[in-house]
C-alpha cells in the first residue's frame, strides 16, 4: 500500500491536518480520524446519500471520495451546521416537523438541504424533491423532509 | 398529553449528528469482525481451508467447534446454527461458517475471501412449488414448518348454488427492508473466574430475545449476558431475529480474542444475507349470489419461509388470520403453510404476512367486481364487516365499525367517483398515457397474535429520579418511529405532569424489564397501556407514602418524588400484562379472538401508466385509518407516510432478483426503492375511535400502512389498462408489458 500523505483541510470552518492513505475514503477520514460521526455510511456506493458533505461549495458522496482530492479543500458536514448549541434554520425545521426519523439519513439530508436552499433560495415542492432524490429515507415517505426544507425557506419558525 | 404533535424526544441530537449509533463507538485494541458464508444453497461441508498469502496467526478465528454453549439460535424452533460444523448440512448459501478477527479491516477483507470451503452439494430447492413437490426433502416436516386451517362453516356446499364463482391466484415476491443503517454489532467479554461477563451493543428491535440466544449460546444466566440498543438506523422487522446471529458471531469473536469486536454488515452482505419478506402465493376461490354479496371464500396462502423456521410460523398465523379481510362471509376456508427453501430464512417485514395475504384478496375484489359488472367500492361496500359480525376466526366484531364511512371519505378525499368518470374517457382515446384509481379497505390486528400476549406477559414500570423526574422502564426500542416521545406523552398524560419530567430509559437489559419485542404493532397498545397503568400506580405510592395530595401541580409532584426518593431510595412501580376476561383464543384450531382489536385503513391510490415504457408513476395518493385515539398526530402521520412509501415500493419497483438461491441485484444500486421524486405527498388522514384496550384509547398503526398500498396501487392500473392479469407484486415495467403481452395474445 501507498506511503500515508499529510491532509490538510479546512472541516466546519477549522483547520485540520492528518495523516493517511491517500486513498481512504473521505467518510472514514471525517468518521474515524477526525471523529467526526455524524456523517453516516448507509452504502459505500454511492447509491443513498447519508454519506453527503459539502466540499469546496459542492455536495459529495464521501463514501466515493480518496482522501487525496480533500486536500486544501473546505467542507461541511452536519456538525457544522450548528452554531454551538444553535440550531441551523434546517435543523430547527425537521425537528419541528419530524423530519428526523430514525436519523440515520438526517446528517447526508440536511447537507444536500443546504446546498439546495444555497442555490435555489424558495424552491416550490417539485424543486426540494428534485434537490433531496439523491439522498434515500426509508422511514418518512419524504412529506415531512420536504415540509421541514420549505419551513426553512419560507424562514418562519419552522 | 396525548392527542397533541410533541416534539422527537431524541430529535435534537438526530440533527445535530450526535446521535451515537452502533458504528459510532469505538474502543482502543478494537478488533473487526468478518463473517465467511457457504455460497452453495445445499450441501454438506466437508473441509476449512485457509488459503496462502494471508498472516493467519494474527487472525481470530471462530468456528461451530469453539462455541462454548449449544449452537443453536434459540427462537420458537432450534434449528438454526449460528455456524455450520465440519460435517454439517448447509442449508442455503449465506449461511455463516466461519468468523474472522483482525484489527486491519483490508487485511480482513482479503482474509475472508482466502477462506475455502469444501462443500458436497446436494440439488437445492428453490422455490414454493418445489418445495410442495418434495423433489427433496430440506426441511420442517415433508417441507413443511408451519400448516394451520381456519374454518368456518362449508364453502363446498356453496358452490353448486352460488350465481358467480370466481378464482384467481396470487403472488408477491421478496422484499428488502433496506433500513438505511445496516446491522452492526459491538461485543465485549470479560472473562471471570466462574462465568464470563458479555455485553453487546447493537443495532436491534429486540433486547431480551438477543439475551436469550446468548445465554443459550454461552451456557451463561441471564445477568451474564447485558445487550444494550444504540440507537437505530430502522429497522422494519429486519431487526428482529437475525440480529441474534450477529449478536452471537461478535460475541463469540470478542470471547476468543479478549478484545472489543465490531461487527457491521456493508450493505451487500446486510442485503444477501439478512431476512426479507416471505414471498408468497395465494389462491382464492369465492362464491357470490347474483347481488354480489360473498357467499364463500376458499383461500390457499402459501409463504416461503427459506432455510430455517425462524418466525415463520407466526408470520403464517397473521397472514392468514387476515387473509379473509374486512368482509363477511358465513363461509370460509383458510388453508395456510410455510414451506421450507433454501434460501436465506424469511424474515418479519412490516406487516408480517398481511400484507401478502390482504393484496391477494384485495386485489382478487376488483377482478370479481369486473366480473360481476360492479364497481369495487359498491362490490366491497355490500360485503363490509359491521358490529355483531363475525370475523373468520369466529372473533364478534364488539366495537363501533363503519367502514363504509371510512371508504367514502377516502373516496371523496381522491375524488374516485369523477376520476374514474374522466380517466375512462381519456384512456379510450390514443393517448399512451392512461390513468386509473383504485383501493383497497383493510384492517390489521394489533398486538401478538391470539395467546402471544398472554405468553409474553411483558413487563413495563415507572422509576423516581433523584432530581424529582421519572424514567419510563421498558424493553421497547426506538427505531424512528417515535417510541421515546410517545411513552413520555403516556407517562406525562396520567401522571399529570410536563413532558420533561418524563425520561425514558435506553433499551438496556440491565436496567429495564422485558416489556417484550418491539413488533406487530404492540409497543403504544401494549406496552404503552402497563406504561399508563405503571404511572398510576407509581402516583398511588407517592400519595400513599404522604408525599403527594390531589390536586397537585407539577412543582409539587417534583418535589414529592424527591422527598420519596430521597426516604425510600429508589422506588420503582411495575406492571405486567394479564389476559383480559373477555378475550379468548384457542392455538389448536385458530378460533377465537386472534386480537384484542384491529386498526382499519382505507387507502386510495392514483397512477399514470405510459404505454410505450411501462413507467408507472403514482400521482396522487391518500391514506385514511381509524387507530384509535391518536396520540401523537405528527409522528403518527410520520409512520402512515413512511409505510405508504414502503407500499408503493414493494407494489412497484422493489424486486429482489435470484440466482441459485442468492440475491444477485443486492446493492442500492440495482434494487431500487423510492427517492423523493418517485413518490407524491402522501396525503394521510386519521379517524378517531378511541379503544378501552389502549392508553388514552390508542390502537396499533405502525403495520397498517404496508397492508393497503399494494392492492390500491395494481387496483389502479387495472382501472386503468382495463382487465389485465395483474395478479404479482413488484409489478416493474417488465413484468407490466408481459402482463400486456398476454392479454393481446
Ligand atoms: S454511503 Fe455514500 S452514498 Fe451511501
Ligand atoms: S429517517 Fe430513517 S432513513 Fe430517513
Amino acid at each position: 500500500m501507498a506511503e500515508k500523505i499529510r491532509l490538510q483541510l479546512t472541516v466546519n470552518g477549522e483547520p485540520r491536518s492528518v495523516e493517511v492513505f491517500p486513498m481512504a475514503r473521505l467518510v472514514d477520514v471525517l468518521r474515524e480520524e477526525l471523529k467526526l460521526t455524524g456523517t453516516k455510511e448507509g452504502c459505500g456506493e454511492g447509491e443513498c446519500g447519508a454519506c453527503t458533505v459539502r466540499l469546496d461549495g459542492r455536495i459529495v458522496n464521501s463514501c466515493l471520495i480518496p482522501a487525496i482530492q480533500a486536500q486544501g479543500s473546505e467542507l461541511l458536514t452536519v456538525e457544522g451546521l450548528a452554531e454551538q448549541e444553535h440550531l441551523h434554520p434546517l435543523q430547527q425545521a425537521f425537528h419541528h416537523h419530524n423530519g428526523a426519523q430514525c436519523g440515520f439519513c438526517t446528517p447526508g439530508m440536511l447537507i444536500a438541504a443546504e446546498d439546495l436552499l444555497r442555490r435555489c433560495p424558495n424552491p416550490d415542492e417539485g424543486q426540494i424533491r428534485e434537490g433531496l432524490s439523491g439522498n434515500l429515507c426509508r422511514c418518512t415517505g419524504y412529506v415531512k423532509i420536504v415540509d421541514a426544507v420549505k419551513a426553512a425557506a419560507e424562514g418562519g419558525r419552522a | 398529553m396525548i392527542g397533541i404533535p410533541a416534539i422527537r424526544k431524541e430529535g435534537r441530537a438526530k440533527v445535530l449528528g450526535r446521535a451515537r449509533y452502533t458504528d459510532d463507538k469505538t474502543f482502543r485494541c478494537l478488533l473487526y469482525g468478518a463473517t465467511v458464508r457457504s455460497t452453495v444453497p445445499r450441501g454438506i461441508l466437508k473441509a476449512i481451508r485457509f488459503g496462502e498469502g494471508i498472516p493467519w496467526k494474527e487472525f481470530t478465528i471462530v468456528t461451530a467447534q469453539d462455541i462454548p454453549g449449544e449452537n443453536r439460535v434459540a427462537a420458537i424452533v432450534k434449528d438454526q446454527p449460528f455456524l455450520v460444523e465440519v460435517g454439517g448440512m448447509i442449508n442455503h448459501a449465506e449461511e455463516p461458517v466461519l468468523l474472522l478477527a483482525h484489527p486491519d479491516r483490508y487485511l480482513l477483507e482479503k482474509a475472508r475471501r482466502a477462506v475455502i470451503l469444501e462443500v458436497e452439494e446436494l440439488p437445492a430447492i428453490l422455490d414454493i412449488q418445489s418445495s410442495l413437490d418434495r423433489a427433496q426433502i430440506i426441511g420442517g416436516n415433508e417441507n413443511i414448518f408451519k400448516e394451520l386451517r381456519i374454518e368456518k362453516g362449508d364453502p363446498a356446499s356453496v358452490w353448486a348454488r352460488a350465481a358467480h364463482i370466481i378464482e384467481g391466484a396470487y403472488r408477491t415476491g421478496a422484499q428488502e427492508h433496506l433500513y438505511i443503517e445496516p446491522n452492526g454489532m459491538l461485543a465485549i467479554v470479560a472473562h471471570g473466574d466462574h462465568e464470563d461477563q458479555v455485553t453487546v451493543c447493537g443495532s436491534l428491535q429486540c433486547p431480551y430475545y438477543i439475551q436469550k440466544a446468548l445465554m443459550n449460546l454461552f451456557g451463561l444466566p441471564a445477568d451474564k449476558v447485558r445487550i444494550v440498543q444504540m440507537e437505530t438506523g430502522g429497522a422494519f422487522g429486519g431487526k428482529e431475529d437475525y440480529p441474534s446471529l450477529i449478536a452471537g458471531h461478535a460475541a463469540l469473536l470478542a470471547w476468543k480474542s479478549g478484545k472489543p469486536v465490531k461487527l457491521i454488515y456493508d450493505r451487500e452482505e446486510d442485503m444477501a444475507a439478512t431476512t426479507k419478506r416471505h414471498p408468497s402465493r395465494t389462491r382464492m376461490k369465492t362464491a357470490f349470489d347474483e347481488a354480489g354479496h360473498l357467499l364463500a371464500l376458499d383461500i390457499d396462502f402459501i409463504l416461503d419461509a427459506g432455510a430455517y423456521a425462524t418466525l415463520s410460523s407466526v408470520v403464517l398465523s397473521r397472514g392468514a388470520i387476515h387473509a379473509a379481510g374486512v368482509y363477511r362471509c358465513s363461509n370460509t376456508h383458510i388453508h395456510a403453510r410455510a414451506v421450507a427453501t433454501n434460501t436465506p430464512p424469511s424474515g418479519a417485514f412490516r406487516g408480517f404476512g398481511a400484507p401478502q395475504s390482504l393484496f391477494a384478496l384485495e386485489r382478487h375484489l376488483d377482478v370479481c367486481a369486473a366480473q360481476l359488472g360492479l364497481d369495487p367500492a359498491e362490490l366491497r361496500r355490500k360485503n363490509f364487516l359491521k358490529i355483531g359480525d363475525t370475523m373468520a376466526t369466529g372473533q364478534v366484531i364488539q366495537e363501533k365499525l363503519d367502514l363504509a364511512g371510512l371508504m367514502d371519505r377516502t373516496l371523496q378525499e381522491i375524488g374516485y367517483t369523477e376520476k374514474r368518470r374522466s380517466f375512462a374517457v381519456i384512456n379510450a382515446t390514443d393517448e399512451p398515457i392512461k390513468r386509473g384509481v383504485g383501493i383497497s379497505v383493510f384492517m390489521h390486528g394489533c398486538g401478538f397474535t391470539g395467546s402471544g400476549e398472554t405468553y409474553l406477559a411483558s413487563v413495563a414500570g415507572i422509576e423516581g429520579l433523584a432530581d424529582g423526574r421519572v424514567a419510563v422502564l421498558a424493553a421497547s426500542t426506538e427505531i424512528g418511529q417515535g417510541k421515546d416521545t410517545v411513552f413520555s406523552q403516556i407517562a406525562s398524560e396520567a401522571l399529570n405532569i410536563p413532558m420533561e419530567l418524563v425520561e425514558v430509559a435506553q433499551a438496556d437489559t440491565k436496567v429495564v424489564p422485558d416489556s417484550g419485542p418491539t413488533v406487530a404493532s404492540r409497543s403504544t397498545m401494549v406496552v404503552g397501556r402497563l406504561v399508563e397503568d405503571a404511572a398510576y400506580a407509581f402516583k398511588q405510592a407517592l400519595i400513599q407514602q404522604g408525599f403527594l395530595e390531589e390536586p397537585y401541580t407539577p412543582e409539587l409532584f417534583r418535589e414529592a418524588v424527591r422527598r420519596s426518593h430521597a426516604r425510600f431510595g429508589t422506588v420503582k412501580c411495575y406492571t405486567q400484562y394479564h389476559k383480559p376476561p373477555h378475550i379468548e383464543w384457542d392455538d389448536q384450531t385458530y378460533r377465537g379472538d386472534a386480537y384484542p382489536t384491529f386498526s382499519w385503513g382505507c387507502y386510495a391510490a392514483e397512477v399514470a401508466v405510459d404505454t410505450v415504457t411501462f413507467e408507472v408513476k403514482v400521482e396522487d395518493f391518500v391514506a385514511i385509518q381509524e387507530v384509535g385515539r391518536v396520540i401523537n398526530p405528527v409522528l403518527a402521520a410520520g409512520q402512515i407516510e413512511g409505510g405508504v412509501a414502503q407500499g408503493i415500493g414493494w407494489a412497484l419497483w422493489e424486486s429482489v432478483e435470484w440466482k441459485g438461491g442468492r440475491m444477485v441485484n443486492n446493492q442500492m444500486t440495482n434494487y431500487i426503492i423510492p427517492t423523493s421524486v418517485d413518490l407524491p405527498r402522501i396525503r394521510v388522514a386519521f379517524l378517531e375511535n378511541p379503544h378501552p384496550a389502549g392508553p388514552g384509547g390508542a390502537k396499533g398503526l405502525g403495520e397498517l400502512p404496508m397492508d393497503g398500498p399494494a392492492p390500491a396501487v395494481l387496483n389502479a392500473l387495472q382501472n386503468a389498462l382495463g382487465n389485465l392479469r395483474l395478479d404479482e407484486v413488484p409489478m416493474t415495467p417488465e413484468r407490466l408489458l408481459e402482463c400486456m403481452e398476454v392479454a393481446c395474445g
